[in-house]
């Protein structure tokens, strides 16, 4: 897959970190504003396929990108399920949300729910870009 | 309601414009015009929640879509008019028509559009600040009272880039 133009390089690399952001902020507010860990995290993820679009598959180190999302994806998942069992750790049941839940309308309140969302965040964008990585240098492959 | 109904008939316009058309671009153009149709009316529906997945989703699948497609002589070279095609188009109306006259007896039984049966989203929406301390009550019901359907889900993607990566490797394949 080739890069694009240098007009489209541009804008990539002047918007990308705004996508980012938002994609991050979308995560954190998860359990103040509509959104959460699943559209946070498709949203991180496309900025990275953004980018990886426009500048093409030859200027990307394609193997390191994958090997670091699917360890990002891994990670994700395995900070859900501890935070699940976060409760047998502590002497209750399974899932029970056991930190103290703050006041309403703050951004650190609601337990483990936040949390979660930042676990759920960083699973599906690691996730969603290391299948975007496969399918492109898969083609990338097959054409040589 | 009526700008509900437009967006449905739009729907439905553009599933049939996407199986029908010969250029595969125009037909991919009409998907995304059934997938943006569908945020239009989660907006409509007060879903903000599902209105922002879906839109990133569907700009995301857009976007592979075309790119797989751009390698391609971009010609539909279905084929058609045999005597299978015809039959196979008769069972499928027939089917249709009977599964629309169920449809029509069972709707009957079904609580008024906008207005369910709310004994236990009811129960969610007074207990749900109070027990979890959640403003969005969303997030509140998917990550505490239904924690564990979401945890499944997080699985089940974890195991299909799992299965993704290990059918499309490049280490140990046979050639």
């Amino acid at each position: 897959m080739k890069g694009m133009t240098i007009i489209v390089k541009t804008i990539a690399r002047l918007i990308s970190g705004l996508i980012l952001l938002f994609g991050i902020y979308i995560v954190l507010h998860g359990h103040l504003t509509p959104g959460g860990g699943f559209a946070g995290g498709v949203i991180i993820a496309g900025c990275f396929i953004f980018l990886f679009l426009a500048y093409g598959s030859e200027e990307t180190k394609n193997e390191v990108s994958k090997w670091r999302a699917s360890l990002c994806e891994s990670f994700g998942l395995l900070l859900f399920w501890y935070l699940a069992m976060l409760g047998i750790f502590a002497g209750t049941q399974f899932f029970l949300n056991i930190i103290n839940k703050g006041n309403p309308f703050h951004l650190f309140s609601a337990g483990i729910i936040p949390l979660c969302n930042i676990g759920i965040g960083i699973e599906v964008g690691g996730g969603l870009f290391a299948i975007f990585i496969i399918l492109a240098t898969l083609k990338m492959e097959e054409k040589k | 309601m009526i700008e509900l109904y437009l967006l449905l008939i739009l729907m439905i316009l553009g599933a049939v414009i996407a199986l029908e058309a010969k250029d595969l671009l125009s037909a991919i153009i009409s998907l995304g015009l059934i997938g943006f149709s569908l945020v239009l009316i989660f907006l409509i529906l007060q879903a903000p929640d599902l209105a922002i997945v879906q839109i990133v989703v569907e700009t995301l699948s857009l976007i592979i879509l075309i790119a797989a497609i751009l390698k391609t002589s971009l010609k539909d070279t279905a084929q058609e008019n045999g005597l299978k095609e015809k039959f196979l188009l008769g069972g499928g109306l027939l089917f249709l028509i009977i599964f629309m006259f169920f449809v029509n007896q069972a709707i009957k039984f079904l609580p008024h559009f906008g207005f369910p049966l709310m004994r236990m989203a009811k129960n969610y929406i007074d207990l749900g600040l109070i027990k979890t301390g959640a403003v969005n009550l969303v997030a509140a019901i998917i990550l505490d009272f239904r924690g564990y359907d979401t945890l499944g889900e997080a699985t089940i993607l974890f195991t299909a880039v799992i299965g993704v990566g290990a059918v499309l490797r490049k280490i140990g394949r046979k050639k």
